[in-house]
């Protein structure tokens, strides 16, 4: 177990110096300087890029960057003067996170009920009725789906808050519309898995104990079958993360997408760096956690990497 | 002689398909001793399986249902309890071996656990018994290291000893019959001889029965008191192990008899399959199931079912060929006992 | 499968009849031998069919499927031709009707530039239909090859492909969109770039995986020994077992392909106006969300639609070639 969590940690660390490394140099190819305001004179230009250190080989950038990431320090953004990328993030961050850890929740949550549900009904009409939420919600990009809530829940029937982020009902609406899609392939994947779980012959052992239906539901059918759903927590737990962008704009949620693509926007070097960098490596400490989790979870490969 | 304590009559259970109803057992009646081990004997698909999980009800029901029949343990009526009631007999008083130990242990709970989990409900055992009771069992099915093993999950194991477990789960409520469905059959030929020996030893020591389903005779030889040959979901020929092996009368016990080779089978010898496959048990031939692929079929065979013949107290053949107007053949092309 | 040729070649009065020959009187004559029957019990079975035909037949048969098929088709041809037929360019404004609904002269109506939605919505299935087909048929075809050679050959090459895939796997695909789009800068061909330089990375997995569990198989080891080339093992043998899967895998990556479009010219990287996509059009629509909202109706529609088609269609195809449910129906 130790040699597969440090495995784990080993891989996120060199994935998150490949991001760094990447994002630095690519930053670096875009096309247009950061200061390309017509106005500006070619001295202030230059000293502005002193300031910023721009004028000095681009490999001594990259060493001062990394030097200055392990540290902490993200850097400054050069269309906030004097902000740097660390209090940006500071001030929207906690909103991107809440709101994804809040959408998350519902998503999982929601999505084993009605897979379990479903699979428990199988045949009946409770499961076509979860059936076609599924295939439904897998088909509805999570910012037309955010945009639809919006319009009817809020807009037109008033039963939620339009748009801002101040309290519990405001989150209902972008949490669900983050949620849906990752509820559905959830609740998806929940309904197979515990389907195929019940033909396995350990079902017929156990039910071959004499013990409760309810029994053999809990501690065989849904812990095995909650496997493929935990193997998919990584890639979903960036999905999420990832659809807070838009969700914030339809919501107008301060969280990091609004300045993420500002920064893109007007070549803001430093904040698309500073953001990628802390957004990616967030990431993959998610996919880091999923994973050890995971091993958790299933014996078999706590045990196969000791 | 002993006592009966399970006693099924004229069983007939069927599973509602797509395709149609398939009767799965047709009109099984046979009793089991105490402590005696009854094999049942058989190719794939005979109904041997869903005859065996018919006392337990593992089958499920639906699309499975009871067509006609019942099935007495001790007295009590097992097909009309409920799935509750039928709790109170599962593990306790009839236990269960599965075919495949690589699959049957849930992989993702410890040994230990799977075991005690047969106590799960019973508020007379305490926590601490139970474990001791687990213990004992790991002990007693020739597991070494118990208290480890207890501890460790089913991929830990080998073949062997996984099927070990399932025995050892199976035991470990003490019940009075143990029915083992092809307990051998996915594991190598030397851990298998382990195994049955082990299931012998045990029912020499605890005096359960066991109802022993196989497909291979040499298991049923070594093994069993009495033998039930089973064919299209019906009993064909019933007798004890003597009378099967030596007083074969229905062309299918001496089918399967002729293609095995035994030690005594002259190496120039063939061995005699029996061509053709199981029939189809979706619309079930109206005479004899064997009839198509029987050599010795006649008119009669594929027109009508035959009636059970009984041969001695213990020997019974269903075939039109023990018919007092029937020609008089000798169904073994091959003498088993010296070889031609 | 072999039970279920013969079921109809049995009796299904069995049950009268068996109650009538009960009864009846035995002769002489019904204890002649008549020997074996076996050809009887075999005879009928089902004509044989290539992998293909079969295939099509199940997809045929189930409903859902051919339904979607038949969906996307129309979408197909409609991109092609609707904007051909029609009286209006894509980018061509009329300020007289501006945000107007459904009507004969504009079918769906005109977005808030007076630009025709018909036309716009088809331009748009152009682009979009296009990057998914485009960026999903090349992520399958790379994968697929690099995956083959990975799982056969193993080794070093298989090694290092594998570090840079847990490495590629490991960064949010959509930040690796962003960042290529802003170097290359907004429009198709990056696009396509960009999900191919992550996308691949899937399918390679996948295939080598199978691809490594076949070639330890008893019919490809059987081809080795009787002396097939590598090259032919690869197409004869391998390459028919995983077309199935692959095929599958193909429509169920262009969703993804046609989502991750819609995100990326919804936050303004994608495709960028007067050009069309679906994810463009949803984005205008969403900006007059209250005034117009059949804006965003129309595109969700079409986005909706079109995933939804390609999801039961890969659903519809994984049964279809799965080799389990042959002659299952």
């Amino acid at each position: 177990m130790k040699k597969y969590i440090l495995k784990r940690i080993g891989i996120s660390l060199v994935t998150v110096f490949v991001l760094v490394t990447v994002v630095f140099f690519l930053a670096r190819l875009m096309p247009g300087g950061p200061f390309n305001d017509p106005k500006m004179s070619a001295t202030a230009k230059e000293n502005l890029s002193a300031y910023y250190g721009f004028d000095k080989p681009v490999f001594e950038q990259y060493l001062t960057y990394l030097n200055n990431l392990v540290h902490g320090n993200f850097g400054y953004s050069t269309k906030y003067p004097g902000r740097t990328v660390n209090s940006l993030l500071a001030g929207s961050f906690p909103f991107s996170a809440d709101l994804g850890i809040r959408a998350l929740c519902f998503a999982v949550s929601f999505g084993l009920v009605f897979g379990i549900i479903s699979a428990l009904n199988r045949g009946t009409k409770i499961d076509l009725f979860f059936v076609i939420v599924a295939v439904i919600g897998t088909s509805v990009p999570d910012f037309i789906m955010g945009a639809l809530l919006q319009h009817f829940f809020a807009v037109k029937w008033g039963l939620f808050p339009i748009a801002e982020y101040k309290g519990f009902a405001y989150t209902i609406l972008p949490s669900i519309g983050l949620g849906f899609y990752t509820m559905a392939s959830v609740s998806r994947i929940m309904r197979a898995s515990m389907l195929e779980v019940v033909q396995q012959d350990y079902i017929k052992t156990a039910r071959s104990k004499g013990i409760s239906k309810f029994r053999i539901t809990w501690k065989h059918q849904f812990r095995n079958a909650i496997m493929p759903v935990v193997t998919m927590m990584g890639p979903t737990v960036a999905a999420v993360l990832t659809g807070t962008f838009v969700i914030e704009s339809i919501f107008a949620i301060p969280g990091m997408g609004k300045y993420y693509v500002e920064s893109v926007q007007n070549n803001d070097y430093s904040l698309i760096l500073g953001m990628t960098v802390f957004y990616g490596t967030f990431l993959v400490l998610c996919n880091m956690v999923v994973d050890i989790l995971y091993g958790i979870i299933d014996p078999r490969i706590r045990v196969a990497e000791k | 002689m002993a006592e009966n304590i399970l006693e099924i009559k004229n069983l007939q259970f069927s599973f509602h398909t797509y395709g149609g109803v398939v009767k799965s057992v047709r009109d099984v009646s046979f009793n089991v001793r105490e402590g005696e081990i009854l094999g049942i004997v058989g190719e794939s698909g005979c109904g041997k399986s869903v005859t065996s999980q018919c006392i337990l009800r593992l089958n499920p029901e639906p699309p499975g249902f009871f067509e006609s029949g019942s099935i007495k343990y001790r007295g009590e009526e097992i097909t009309t309890k409920t799935d509750k009631e039928m709790r109170k007999i599962r593990g306790v008083e009839i236990g269960f071996i599965f075919q495949d130990p690589m699959t049957s242990l849930n992989p993702t709970a410890t040994i230990g656990k799977q075991i005690e989990e047969v106590f799960v409900g019973r508020k007379d055992i305490s926590k601490k018994e139970r474990k001791e009771r687990a213990l004992e069992i790991l002990r007693l099915v020739g597991i070494n290291e118990p208290e480890r093993r207890y501890r460790q999950y089913p991929h830990e194991l080998s073949g062997g000893m996984k099927q070990r477990v399932m025995i050892a789960i199976a035991l470990v409520g003490k019940p009075s019959i143990i029915i083992a469905d092809e307990p051998t059959t996915s594991l190598d030929v030397t851990i298998e001889a382990q195994i049955l020996d082990l299931l012998k030893d045990l029912k020499e020591k605890l005096n359960t029965s066991i109802i022993l389903i196989t497909h291979d005779l040499g298991v049923i030889a070594k093994m069993c008191d009495r033998v039930l040959v089973m064919y299209g979901g019906k009993i064909v020929e019933r007798g004890s192990v003597d009378e099967i092996f030596y007083e074969t009368s229905h062309p299918y016990t001496a089918g399967l008899i002729q293609s095995i080779a035994t030690l005594n089978t002259d190496k120039n010898q063939k061995l005699i399959p029996i061509d053709g496959t199981p029939p189809d048990l979706f619309a079930p031939p109206k005479g004899c199931p064997f009839s198509a692929r029987c050599e010795f079929a006649m008119k009669i065979c594929s027109e009508a079912l035959p009636e059970e013949y009984v041969l001695s107290p213990e020997h019974t053949c269903s075939c039109w060929l023990r018919h007092p107007d029937a020609p008089k053949v000798n169904i073994m092309k091959r003498d088993t006992k010296e070889g031609s | 499968m072999e039970k279920k040729n013969k079921k109809n070649t049995q009796d299904k009065q069995s049950e009268t009849l068996r109650n009538q020959a009960e009864k009846r009187k035995l002769t002489p004559e019904d204890f002649q031998f008549v020997g074996k029957n076996i050809e009887k019990m075999e005879s009928i079975s089902r004509p044989s069919l290539t992998f293909w035909q079969e295939a099509w037949r199940r997809i045929r048969g189930n409903r859902v499927a051919f339904f979607s098929l038949i969906l996307l088709i129309t979408y197909g041809v409609l991109a092609i031709i609707a904007p051909m037929l029609s009286q209006y360019g894509f980018d061509q404004q009329d300020a007289y009707n501006m945000s107007q609904g459904f009507s004969a002269a504009h079918w769906l109506g005109t977005d808030s530039l007076g630009r025709d939605l018909w036309v716009r919505v088809w331009m748009g299935a152009r682009v979009s239909l296009s990057i998914g087909i485009l960026a999903a048929g090349l992520n399958t075809v790379i994968g697929t090859v690099l995956g083959g050679f990975c799982g056969y050959y193993g080794g070093k090459l298989d090694m290092i492909v594998m570090r840079i895939i847990d490495i590629i796997y490991g960064i949010p695909q959509l930040i690796v969109c962003i960042l290529v789009m802003m170097v290359l800068g907004s429009g198709v061909k990056s696009l396509v770039i960009a999900m191919i330089i992550v996308g691949w990375t899937g399918t390679c997995r996948f295939t080598r995986g199978e691809v490594y569990r076949l070639k330890e198989q008893e019919f490809v080891l059987a081809a080795r020994v009787m002396g097939e080339s590598t090259f032919m093992i690869i197409v004869r043998e391998i390459i028919p077992n995983i077309m199935g899967l692959l095929i599958t895998n193909l429509a169920m990556a262009i969703p993804s392909a046609i989502f991750q479009e819609a995100f990326l010219s919804y936050i303004g990287l994608g495709i960028s106006p007067p050009q069309a996509s679906w994810g463009v059009l949803a984005k205008e629509g969403t900006k007059m969300m209250t005034a117009a909202p059949h804006l965003l109706y129309v595109p969700a529609f079409f986005i909706c639609s079109t995933v939804l088609a390609l999801n039961q269609l890969g659903n519809g195809l994984r049964d279809a070639f799965d080799p389990r449910l042959r002659g299952a129906d």
